[in-house]
């Protein structure tokens, strides 16, 4: 076969199950009919398979709570507490 | 005239010699009386406060080491009137009772870490901090038998080093404000300043953080409020906690003896207000029964 940009000699490679004629004088390479959706499909897997993964969920607080601490917190006002006398008085006195 | 009268008018007087304006009560905690007069105001220390180691703490306050962390006295002199121990301060503006949602927890954390960078080395010398000797008065003064008041002394019973439990560890010799919370902090010169030297001391500086502490860990505070809190502390280097990772460690002990003194206070209010506890109180009974499964796990497996 022929190279048709140059006329050189074509030599035809086979790579992972894909047909590669490339010309021996301009290194221009052909592709046959659907050989280049091969590729672009391998590739694709590829990247799949050795894609970085996705990101780890952020990590908990750095500080967390103690063992002994509230299981479920009491805070955001199912009670109101905020404005609670003895919470406030508590939050400012001795 | 009542006695109150009295001590109201010698304070009066005192405040006319310092201040500006003529004087008047400000409200306070029951034992403590405060009086302003413009630009100073002068307190009556409680009945019963010792002199020698608040004189201590006055010199303390004064010193150019703790400037802009600490508020200055106007005058290092403690006086007395009607037997009361009396100083006088500037007048600052207290954090907004109102709007506890908005309180200054970086700024105190900020405070208290560089509170704690001062050497005490640097300063006159000054008595222990208070903070753990108040746990077993404030928990002696419940009177009763309930059902709660056993959580709360079962839960004292078990805390290292105050309880029945031995000590763990070294204690820290730091500089401590030894009660901090929000009532603690006033503007003064555009800027929040720390007030009140009464148990300004040498001790463990992890106790200045135990009350939010206790409050993040019983579920009162905001988890949000309490990262804020030990964010700005740990960005200003403070020393109480490491730097990063677990605080729990250094907190633990301070904010659970916090909690078992809030739970036997609040106890002790209710019995004397002939009332059951609020929900806010019953908060802090929860954790104390938690503090007690706690440390008997604990102890458990120490022994095995």
């Amino acid at each position: 076969m022929q190279c048709p940009k140059c006329r050189g000699n074509m030599r035809t490679y086979e790579r992972n199950g894909v047909h590669i004629d490339q010309c021996d004088g301009c290194r221009g390479i052909f592709l046959d009919y659907g050989e280049l959706e091969t590729l672009t499909r391998m590739e694709s897997q590829w990247s799949q398979q050795h894609a970085t993964p996705a990101p780890p969920p952020p990590p908990p607080p750095a500080h967390g709570a103690p063992g002994w601490g509230a299981p479920a917190p009491h805070y955001g006002g199912h009670y109101g507490h905020h404005r609670h006398r003895s919470w406030v008085g508590m939050l400012f006195s001795t | 005239m009542s006695e109150s009268d009295d001590l109201i008018g010698e304070l009066g007087r005192i405040g006319l010699r310092y201040g500006d304006a003529p004087p008047e009560v400000l409200p306070t905690r029951p034992d403590v009386v405060i009086l302003r007069a413009g630009s100073v105001v002068v307190k009556a220390h409680a009945p019963g406060a010792a002199g020698e180691p608040l004189a201590l703490r006055m010199r303390a306050a004064r010193h150019p080491a703790l400037r802009g962390i600490l508020l200055e006295p106007v005058t290092e002199e403690v006086m007395e009137a009607h037997g009361r121990l009396v100083t006088v301060w500037p007048t600052g503006v207290p954090v907004d009772h109102d709007a506890p949602e908005a309180a200054p927890w970086e700024a105190g954390a900020r405070l208290l870490a560089r509170m704690h960078a001062v050497h005490p080395e640097a300063l006159p010398p000054l008595p222990a901090s208070g903070g753990p000797p108040r746990v077993g008065e404030v928990v002696a003064r419940m009177k009763g038998g309930s059902a709660a008041e056993r959580v709360v002394r079962r839960a004292f019973d078990c805390l290292p080093g105050l309880g029945s439990a031995p000590a763990t560890g070294d204690v820290p010799r730091l500089l401590a404000h030894g009660d901090w919370h929000m009532g603690q902090m006033v503007r003064h010169g555009g800027e929040w300043i720390l007030i009140d030297a009464d148990d300004m001391g040498v001790g463990d500086p992890a106790w200045d953080l135990a009350r939010p502490a206790a409050w993040f860990a019983a579920g009162l505070l905001d988890p949000q409020a309490w990262h804020r809190f030990l964010g700005a502390y740990r960005a200003e280097g403070g020393c109480a906690v490491p730097p990063d990772g677990d605080p729990w460690e250094r907190l633990e002990v301070p904010a659970q003896a916090l909690t078992v003194q809030l739970a036997a206070a609040a106890v002790a209010t209710a019995a004397r207000q002939e009332r059951e506890l609020d929900e806010v109180e019953s908060v802090l009974i929860d954790t104390c029964q938690r503090i007690v499964k706690f440390r008997s796990a604990c102890h458990s497996v120490a022994t095995q």
